[in-house]
């Protein structure tokens, strides 16, 4: 193998424009299969999850999941897609152990959905518009596990073993139209169009799109033209790309191998190539000497699917807000910039601050907690931070107790770590950890005088106009207390009690 | 008393069982006997299910015992086909990549027949994976027609219909792809119906061309033709292709079988050269019975059937070199090679090199080639638009007749071996049947006569349109009566001794 020398980023950037093409491969959430009744959850003994059908079986027959072809018609929607009001499915005929039938079912030229777009955002704002070929209807191959090779591979192996379980579950494969004008942005364009892609899958409900289980994979198709030019030049397709961070990876390689190949002189081969999570690099997969030919033809064993203008329409009204409007929408009720929206998008926050408002906090004070104290405990645990054991239902009830003047914000944070803790729920916690502000007048009047008492110096400031010396006599209050005061309050006592306006 | 009872027609039979008079058991100890006494020259069954034949007849006579209500066809025997799946029960589907392969589940036909307590005496012989006109392509041998032994029983589904003409059984189930069922019925004297398209249930019925492939029932007689047919059709949940829609009551129409009033149309692109003249002598006479009985015959072109053969040489290969890419050695049947010393991909090529006949892989081979890229619109997508003319050839057909009559096949049953060699020869065998596949409609095939030549029978094939099957029983039955009444006997009383 020939270890080809990269050229740098910004040296392939400056001879040549990148063009991409990502294909989406999501895993439908049906119960069901696409063309049978067995189960799809994962994690079942291997073969334990088949029938004739999925197992391709002389004489069975498939029939279409209705879901599934509801799922699609709603990924097509969403992502601004016309459908078709008559399509078919395809075999797509191929030899693999893996493949129960040696052929898929697919869709070839006629898909559900065609002709739409994704606006996705990078990360300075701008939004950069990724047109959509189509989003067509397939079924998932059973899964090979090389046994006995280095490299898990098939190449080297003693033996394979088959698992058909995951046969025959739906797939929808959604095909950029070629993205071209993104130049140096490419990677983190693909990074971006693969994640807002997952957004919308996740909020259509359609399916969990968790990349590294597989239920959402990613192939990065690139190719180089030189500046200025309009032909595409021969592409590479990196396969199964499953990390947000790989696609962007993977983009930025391939950008740079493709210059280092084109500006010495050679050409690129149109090929598949396998992405390496470790050092980022991709290698050669099998190359396409010829166009593999597929030999498609419309499915004989199923019926045209034709959904009615009705049901897309009824459809259609099932859409929920699309994830980049509703960031906006949420980004303009919260107040908060730009940049702190994307540090909350970054800390995967959004979900809980809307969860925690709706049930009751102010957005401020939800942002604050999941975004500081929760953020850095999730930091720390290396959780996701819905996996944090606190719901927002509690974080909004430590809010109203800030509210009330029950917590300061000392105590709210003891509280809070009380329920991570595991020692209950907040109103518990306060209660065990005897963590009641204290806003008992006289309790507090006695702390103040004493406080005065021990600091004349001070004391005599502030009656002689330096307000802000007030601070100190707070705090000498609140160590007192042992931070159970109410600061505010202290403080008003405080300047009363010297005789001072506040 | 067994001598008689395998002469009953499945009707007379089913008649016997339910009132007491004849048990199931012995019904089917009679065919059981009569298989292993005439079997062994006909080769029409690939396995005998004694055990489970006898199981089902016990189980019949134990219901009625209890007094419980039996269906119509309750305690018949019946001959089923290999292309259908049978749980438990070898299925070959008269390939040897499927030598040993016992299914895991019964074929929706397979099992309407078991719950109408049709008794399945086992699988019949068939060409490998149903492509063929005369069973000698079978990896197992051919079978030999009960009217000459030294002649084919047609085919695909040549099993089939020599299990009936042996009176081995009084029921059988074909599979009609470009006229497996048909062909068959005509060259033994037998009836055999092709259902519409979407019809009967393809589920479990190993595939060959998905686009055209129909089960349908063979019988002596058309009424018992009907009783069968209305036993296996209807919707079926697990064929998103068949038809939600209720079934003509075709029982109904053979038990009253008239042709009085029904214009009839003769196709003149169905004669000329390649038809043998005792079976147009036949043929007209047919037509000149129906005037007779009372219908209008009304001359007809259709000029889109001569490319009917073409169209289906391509639809059909290209279907099937798909259907059968799934016999690879991985799950099921043959495997060859696996040794150690060969690759997954190797096992795989050995196993279909041994593993598959010539006509199969012939017709891979063509269907490969037709559905490659740069080839798919001048092969394929010509043959789809030519099915498209020969479907509206039909449309405008009936918009003038009921039915549209013709030979079911250009000659009577020819020699073993006669065309082995020469597969133009052997396709033309369905030159008559194949339109009606393409269209997706229903055809019957009924004996008409002995050619005069050769002393063989001659079919006649009616055709009307899908979801029509009346039709077909009620003209049948006109036609069938009628000769009867003029022969004095049943066509198959004229058939040699076994």
């Amino acid at each position: 193998m020939t270890v080809t020398e990269l050229v740098s980023y910004d040296e392939a950037l400056a001879s040549y424009d990148p063009v991409m093409g990502l294909e989406v491969h999501v895993e439908l959430g049906t119960r069901t299969k696409m063309f049978c009744g067995c189960s799809t959850e994962l994690g079942a003994e291997p073969n334990s999850q088949v029938c004739p059908t999925c197992l391709g079986l002389p004489g069975a027959l498939p029939v279409v999941n209705k879901v599934g072809v509801e799922s699609a018609i709603r990924i097509g929607l969403a992502l601004n897609c016309q459908i078709a009001d008559w399509c078919r499915f395809a075999r797509k005929n191929y030899f693999y152990p893996d493949m129960p039938k040696n052929f898929q079912t697919s869709q070839y030229d006629e898909p559900i959905a065609f002709d739409g777009y994704l606006d996705v955002q990078l990360e300075d704002g701008e939004v950069f518009r990724v047109e959509i070929e189509r989003a067509h209807m397939e079924e998932d191959t059973g899964k090979s596990t090389h046994v006995g090779g280095a490299t898990g591979r098939i190449h080297g192996a003693s033996h394979s073993l088959l698992d058909y379980n995951r046969a025959g579950i739906p797939l929808i494969e959604i095909v950029t139209k070629p993205i071209v004008g993104a130049g140096e942005r490419a990677p983190e364009v693909a990074k971006a169009y693969v994640a807002e892609l997952r957004e919308l899958i996740k909020a259509l409900g359609v399916s969990e799109a968790r990349m590294e289980m597989g239920q959402m994979r990613c192939d990065v198709n690139l190719s180089l033209r030189p500046k200025g030019t309009e032909k595409f030049g021969t592409r590479s397709e990196t396969k199964n790309v499953n990390s947000l961070r790989s696609v962007e990876r993977a983009a930025r390689f391939e950008i740079q191998r493709h210059a280092a190949v084109l500006s010495s002189g050679g050409t690129i081969i149109q090929e598949t190539r396998h992405f390496h999570e470790d050092d980022g690099s991709t290698t050669s997969g099998r190359a396409k000497e010829e166009a593999e030919d597929y030999r498609y033809f419309p499915e004989p064993d199923l019926v045209p699917v034709a959904p009615s203008r009705e049901w897309v329409e009824e459809l259609r009204g099932t859409l929920p807000e699309l994830p980049r409007l509703r960031r906006k929408r949420l980004q303009e009720e919260w107040g908060i910039s730009d940049h702190e929206m994307q540090s909350v998008l970054n800390a995967g926050a959004v979900d809980p601050i809307v969860a925690t408002v709706d049930a009751g906090a102010p957005a401020d004070q939800a942002r604050k907690w999941w975004m500081g104290e929760l953020a850095r405990r999730a930091n720390e645990d290396d959780l996701e931070l819905a996996a944090l054991p606190i719901t927002p239902e509690q974080i909004a009830r430590i809010c109203a107790l800030v509210a009330e003047g029950s917590l300061n914000d000392k105590l709210a944070r003891q509280t809070i770590e009380g329920v991570l803790a595991g020692e209950g729920g907040p109103d518990e916690v306060v209660e065990k950890r005897g963590l009641k502000i204290v806003s008992d007048e006289g309790a507090l009047g006695t702390a103040v005088d004493e406080a005065i008492a021990g600091n004349p110096d001070i004391a005599e400031k502030v009656r002689g106009g330096k307000v802000q010396a007030a601070g100190a006599l707070v705090g000498a209050v609140m160590k007192a207390t042992r931070g159970q005061a109410d600061a505010a309050r202290a403080r008003q006592m405080i300047l009363e009690k010297l005789g001072v306006e506040g | 008393m067994a001598g008689e009872l395998i002469k009953l027609t499945a009707a007379e039979l089913a008649a016997k069982i339910a009132s007491g008079e004849v048990t199931a058991v012995e019904a089917t100890e009679a065919h059981l006997a009569r298989i292993g006494a005439v079997d062994e020259k006909i080769n029409a069954f690939l396995h005998v299910d004694r055990e489970g034949a006898l199981a089902q007849a016990r189980e019949v006579d134990a219901k009625r015992e209890r007094g419980e209500k039996l269906g119509p066809l309750a305690g018949v025997p019946l001959a089923l086909k290999d292309l259908f799946t049978t749980e438990g029960v070898p299925t070959t589907a008269g390939s040897k990549i499927l030598e040993g392969w016992i299914p895991p589940y019964d074929a929706t036909v397979t099992k309407r027949l078991k719950d109408a307590d049709v008794v399945i005496l086992g699988k019949t012989n068939m060409d490998e994976f149903a492509m063929g006109s005369s069973t000698e392509n079978s990896a197992y041998g051919p079978t030999a027609n009960p009217w000459d032994l030294t002649r084919i029983p047609g085919g695909s589904g040549g099993g089939s219909a020599a299990s009936l003409a042996a009176h081995m059984a009084p029921l059988a189930i074909g599979t009609d792809t470009g006229g497996s069922i048909r062909q068959p019925a005509a060259v033994t004297g037998t009836v055999g119906v092709k259902p519409t398209y979407g019809g009967v249930s393809r589920y479990g019925m190993i595939a060959f061309s998905s686009s055209l492939d129909q089960g349908g029932p063979c019988a002596r007689t058309v009424l018992d033709a009907a009783l069968l047919h209305s036993v296996i059709a209807g919707y079926d949940e697990k064929d998103s292709t068949s038809i939600a829609q209720p079934v003509p009551d075709i029982v109904e129409a053979a038990r009253n079988g008239s042709a009085q009033g029904m214009r009839v149309g003769v196709v003149k692109e169905f004669r000329g050269e390649g038809y043998q003249a005792g079976v147009m002598q036949r043929f007209d006479e047919s037509v000149e019975l129906l005037r007779e009985l009372g219908a209008e015959i009304v001359e007809l072109s259709c000029p889109s059937f001569t490319k009917a053969l073409a169209a289906y040489y391509l639809i059909a290969p290209s279907e099937c070199s798909s259907n059968l890419a799934r016999f690879d050695a991985m799950r099921y049947g043959l495997r060859t090679g696996d040794d150690g010393t060969h690759s997954a991909e190797e096992v795989t090529a050995l196993t279909r090199e041994e593993g598959f006949g010539p006509e199969v892989k012939r017709r891979i081979m063509l269907g490969t080639y037709a559905l490659s890229s740069g080839y798919y619109d001048a092969y394929y997508g010509s043959a789809q638009k030519v099915r498209t003319l020969i479907t509206r050839d039909f449309e405008k057909a009936f918009e003038q007749v009921d039915v549209v009559v013709s030979p079911t096949t250009p000659t009577t049953a020819f020699p073993i071996g006669e065309r082995v060699d020469d597969p133009m020869a052997m396709y033309l065998a369905d030159l008559c049947t194949i339109p009606s596949n393409l269209a997706g409609n229903s055809a019957m095939s009924i004996p008409c006569g002995l050619a005069p030549e050769d002393g063989l029978p001659v079919g006649l094939q009616i055709i009307a349109p899908a979801m029509a099957e009346d039709r077909l029983y009620r003209v049948g039955a006109a036609v069938e009566a009628a000769f009867q009444a003029r022969w004095g006997h049943p066509l198959l009383e004229e058939a040699p001794s076994l």
